[in-house]
């Protein structure tokens, strides 16, 4: 059979026009599959372009940019200020570690330091981010490979650490609570003895999540030897956080390069050896006890005083100075209006996120507006891979895989 | 903290004394500028020194500043896992000259470079498969370049006769207004009439 019609792919997302392509012999390799853009295996809007040789994936094109916002173009055009809330957007699952990052990089410019009561602040909420964050990916993980209990569970645990962020900020995903120097409203009365509550009875959740998965023979059936990566693979593919982690490589940027109070922190760096998908599992849910640890310590630090810096050209006035003090208003309207100038320079400011590596690089001209902010992502770099690491694999282990990787289009897609 | 990097800079440029054109500290972050032809021996030899080991990528970017000559900065983030360290590797590009793909060198860098050409449009020569990346189908126009309108060019919406999504050029509502707040006061650079006598004693 050699000759050849044509037939009409439908890419399944708008575009100009149909592409016509010449119709391969369906004996022929190798047999397209498309996966998404909405397919609830790529947890968001992934389109995954698959050649398939039967059931075994030998190439896999990941098509990412459907959810490109310009948030990149669109903070040249904010303020300091003003760009904050695009952080929460990015990465809508842990939407305080990426503040955090944007703030870090701001102070770095201005040269100001928060108040300490204002870091343990941060990093209590960093963690709750990253058990937030965690929470969500392996219970959707395991649901990805047919488990479908702990998405249940996990969403009820979830909720109530969005709860926390409701009661700092009033939002319960887009916070824009972290600011340059500081956060931005003290902690409310009775929260501290909440988060001690959570603190109590989360470690006997993890233990009833983990008796109903991590052994489980399917759940190892569908991960254990999944998608490894070895060290050296994990570094030249640039992977952080527990996607590293999980391959051997004992690096965590609270530990190696820390910021705020990371420094005065105990606590220990789950690391693996394989670096397959139930390994990487296995460091999540281990980060999340270790975040429990911090939790705890930040609490129990917790000193007095300001959370904001006292600096009236950075942080607003209080609302009852206000009424009182001609200057503080003008203070308070310059600030929301035309913001701050940040001295002209250029920095690359880097947290741990839940997901791993999170940076911003910063580039000011000593204007009010930030000259370029390139966004680092973590999952950037982790979706890349999926061709190398899907290889030679099941078209459901590439699920698996992408379940492993703990991807957010938000942040990749930016 | 920045002795030490001084130090670490001149080390290096010691050590390549051609292709390193200048060392500098911006902010404790130690930044080194290197020529367009000499990216590929600098990252290699930055990922294989046993003083450097740069073996990680973590980020690759442009910076578009119209003004100059040499409008692009092409910025590579490293990150030593060994020493705990981190080096910037900057590069100035003209508009319309390609930049040796380093996608052979540290397998980060293939998507990295595939988005500062779809963004800045900065061609990498040798790369494997330069797509845009981040932008839909069909995009024309490059987006973060200084001089691309925040706006766009073209928009998207369903239309129901033609039962399929259509382009049209960019129709706002309003126009699109861009506030400069910037004080008088602190923002001028200009000198006022009459202020140049200011300074002066009299």
């Amino acid at each position: 059979m050699a000759e050849t019609t044509t037939r009409t792919v439908n890419f399944g997302v708008a575009g100009p026009a149909p592409v016509e392509q010449p119709l391969i012999d369906p004996d022929n390799k190798p047999y397209l599959v498309n996966v998404g853009p909405q397919h609830p295996g790529t947890h968001g809007v992934l389109r995954l372009v698959l050649e398939m040789e039967g059931e075994v994936v030998e190439r896999a094109d990941p098509h990412i940019g459907l959810l490109h916002r310009g948030t990149e173009k669109l903070i040249e055009y904010k303020t300091y200020l003003q760009a904050l809330p695009y952080f929460d957007r990015l990465d809508y699952v842990s939407p305080m570690a990426q503040e955090h990052a944007f703030a870090l990089a701001v102070e770095k410019l201005m040269g100001i330091e928060p108040p300490r009561r204002g870091q343990f602040i941060r990093v209590l909420f960093a963690e709750i981010s990253r058990i937030a964050n965690h929470l969500l990916n392996v219970t959707a993980f395991a649901m990805d490979v047919g488990a479908l209990t702990p998405i249940l569970w996990g969403f009820e645990e979830r909720e109530k650490l969005l709860e926390f962020y409701e009661r700092v900020s009033g939002a319960r995903f887009h916070a824009n609570y972290f600011r340059p120097g500081g956060v931005h409203r003290d902690l409310p009365p009775g929260l501290i003895e909440e988060i001690y509550g959570f603190c109590d009875q989360f470690p006997a959740w993890i233990d009833n999540f983990e008796a109903l998965i991590t052994e489980n023979r399917i759940f190892k059936q569908r991960t254990v030897n999944i998608g490894p990566v070895t060290a050296e693979q994990a570094v030249d593919w640039g992977f952080t956080g527990p996607m590293l982690r999980a391959s051997g490589v004992a690096w965590d940027l609270r530990k190696a390069q820390p910021y705020d109070v990371y420094a005065e922190m105990d606590f220990d760096v789950p690391v693996g050896t394989s670096g397959d998908c139930w390994e990487r599992f296995l460091v999540r849910v281990e980060e999340m006890r270790q975040s429990l640890k911090i939790i705890r310590q930040a609490l129990d630090n917790l000193p007095p005083g300001p959370v904001m810096v006292d600096n009236r050209k950075v942080a607003p006035p209080p609302r009852a100075e206000m009424k009182q003090s001609m200057e503080a208003l003008i203070h308070h309207f310059k600030l929301f209006t035309e913001g701050y100038h940040v001295p002209a320079g250029e920095t690359y400011t880097a947290v741990e996120a839940p997901k791993g590596e999170f940076a911003v690089y910063l580039v000011s001209d000593g204007s009010n507006k930030p000259y370029r902010c390139k966004i680092r992502a973590p999952g950037f770099t982790c979706i890349q891979a999926i061709d190398a690491m899907g290889r030679g694999h099941m078209l459901a282990d590439v699920v698996a895989i992408i379940g492993s990787m703990d991807v957010v289009f938000g942040e990749i897609d930016r | 903290m920045s002795q030490e990097l001084t130090e670490f800079g001149t080390i290096i440029s010691g050590a390549l004394p051609a292709e390193i054109t200048n060392v500098e500290i911006v902010r404790d972050q130690l930044v080194l500028w290197t020529r367009v032809e000499s990216v590929v021996p600098v990252l290699t030899f930055l990922r294989d020194d046993p003083a450097c080991l740069f073996k990680m990528l973590v980020d690759l970017t442009a910076v578009d500043y119209p003004e100059r000559p040499e409008r692009f900065e092409v910025v590579y983030n490293l990150l030593s896992l060994r020493h705990n360290r981190r080096v910037r590797l900057k590069i100035a590009v003209e508009d319309g000259s390609s930049v040796p793909s380093i996608a052979g060198i540290l397998g980060a860098a293939s998507w990295y470079e595939r988005e500062v050409w779809d963004m800045f449009g900065i061609p990498f020569s040798g790369h494997p498969d330069m797509r845009r990346i981040l932008t839909d189908y069909g995009f024309e126009g490059h987006p973060l370049r200084k001089d691309f309108p925040l706006t766009g060019y073209v928009e998207v919406r369903y239309d129901d006769e033609q039962k399929r999504v259509v382009y049209e050029p960019v129709k706002l509502a309003q126009e699109f207004r861009s506030f400069d707040f910037v004080s008088p006061w602190e923002g001028m650079n200009t000198l006022l009439p009459g202020d140049e006598k200011a300074g002066t004693n009299q």
